[in-house]
């Protein structure tokens, strides 16, 4: 984005702090995350409302960052790398929030789970080995942003497999586990997990999104829309 | 109230019969940039001239209603005095043709007769050349004629002038219209930098100039002040829609 020099200009510094501002959302989002998963495993309904109240903190990072890009677009008509990352910084905002509204979502999900929580769910499901992936995508994409590495980024796309994996198999997991298991309460408790495993999948579609929008600025490369393999970069 | 740099209050400026400029209301506040545009014929050159009374050089023109600088009225002070105070760079470069730089600095202490050691032109003519960003470029060849720099650096060296004379607010006639884009671009930092130690009134028909570089902008058309306003809220939700027309490009 802003190759090092000696001074930075007005647009340079402007540019610096919108990027420190999203780092701080990201940072924010990924806590979310974590804070869901741990409530997940441990069926912590107090944690899970944390994460719920904390999800404004999240909206208005979105519009602050909105209205910085507004802000800049107006003020400084950015043209070349300057304009790619203001673009892409608008298309990761967006993707952030909805990964804090997943991540609100989930936990929304554990305050409703049915009392006597049946773990095996999450064993046969592998949801925590799927919440761990999807936090690691989410987490790298933060990386890659911060040191503009789009090799980081480009290694996201494979690391969606798991989670396709995970998500392919969770319906006839789901559906076997109800069958076997005639029980109402059960039955609740599989649909939320059910429920969970597609907003993760969503996680890591947003991942996806915002590995493509840095490789975007930073290469000028558009990957929208691209099989997986030509966008890591790997021979499928 | 001491924050308050220059006051305009029910100004109005005339050459003739021909008023330019119609009740103008303006604050400007210590360390600001103010940016003043508007098209051509809009009255944004007579208002800053009037700032340092070189609108009443013209013959038949006169002012009305009040300016005040720093709560003084300027009409009441000493023109002189007054424009000691108040910097001014013109839209061409005009360094002094027969001074060398040195001298280009501190023709403001020349030219008043005031007395200065050698100490005190030389921390002057480096402390002001440097807030200039010029110091590096120049301080081998201080003693060549301040016409032999390039555009963008005579134009530094005329803020430079302007400078030296630790101005109490700083008035910019298109200063870089003159210019080509990488002179441009030295002066606009130029000014971003300045603005943590002066208050600086710029006058721009580049709009995108005015959001660049200036905190407010205030928007003249036909003499009267339209708009005014921080710069972020008049490039992206104008008030008024001659403010919206013009910023869109669909006049001036």
């Amino acid at each position: 984005m802003i190759q090092p020099k000696n001074k930075l200009t007005h647009l340079d510094n402007e540019l610096h702090k919108l990027k420190a501002e999203s780092i701080k959302m990201w940072a924010l989002v990924l806590k979310q995350l974590h804070k869901s998963r741990t409530s997940l495993v441990n069926i912590d309904k107090d944690l899970a409302r944390e994460v719920i109240l904390s999800e404004k903190r999240v909206n208005a990072f979105e519009l602050k960052i909105d209205r910085d890009c507004e802000d800049i677009f107006a003020l400084f008509t950015p043209v070349a790398v300057d304009l790619r990352f203001l673009l892409a910084v608008l298309k990761i905002n967006m993707n952030l929030e909805r990964t804090g509204d997943n991540a609100e979502t989930i936990a929304q999900s554990v305050v409703d789970l049915p009392a006597h929580f049946d773990r095996k769910l999450l064993e046969i499901t592998r949801v925590v080995e799927m919440f761990d992936q999807a936090n690691i995508m989410i987490s790298d994409v933060m990386h890659a942003f911060d040191k503009e590495d789009t090799l980081i980024a480009r290694k996201t796309f494979k690391k969606d497999d798991l989670l396709d994996e995970i998500n392919d198999n969770s319906t006839a997991i789901i559906t076997e586990y109800i069958a076997s298991n005639l029980d109402k309460n059960l039955t609740g408790q599989a649909l939320y997990i059910y429920s969970i495993i597609r907003k993760l999948e969503r996680v890591g579609d947003q991942a996806k999104n915002i590995a493509e929008e840095i490789i975007f600025y930073s290469e000028a490369k558009v990957l929208k829309h691209q099989p997986k393999g030509k966008k890591s970069g790997l021979d499928e | 109230m001491e924050n308050t740099v220059l006051k305009a209050e029910d100004f109005n400026a005339y050459f003739g019969q021909n008023q330019i400029l119609k009740n103008i209301r303006l604050e400007i506040r210590k360390h600001q940039v103010w940016a003043v545009m508007g098209p051509s014929g809009c009255g944004k050159t007579t208002f800053i001239r009037c700032i340092n009374r070189m609108h009443e050089l013209t013959a038949g023109a006169t002012v009305s209603g009040s300016l005040k600088l720093y709560g003084e009225d300027i009409y009441k002070m000493n023109p002189v005095l007054l424009r000691r105070k108040v910097g001014m760079v013109f839209q061409r470069p005009n360094p002094f043709p027969t001074m060398s730089i040195y001298d280009n600095v501190i023709s403001g202490y020349l030219l008043n007769h005031i007395r200065l050691t050698k100490a005190q032109k030389d921390e002057i003519v480096e402390s002001t050349l440097k807030r200039a960003a010029l110091w590096l470029e120049v301080k081998s060849t201080l003693h060549k004629r301040g016409t032999f720099l390039s555009g963008g650096q005579q134009q530094r060296l005329c803020i430079a002038r302007a400078l030296a004379m630790n101005p109490e607010i700083l008035l910019l006639d298109e200063p870089t219209s003159a210019l080509d884009p990488i002179s441009t671009a030295k002066v606009e930092e130029l000014v971003y930098e300045l603005k943590s130690e002066y208050t600086i009134l710029i006058v721009t028909h580049n709009m995108q100039q005015a959001a660049r570089v200036s905190d407010r902008t205030a928007f003249f058309f036909l003499g009267e002040l339209i708009e005014q306003d921080d710069t972020k809220v008049i490039f992206t939700n104008p008030k008024n829609e001659k403010t919206q027309n013009y910023i869109t490009g669909h006049f001036g």
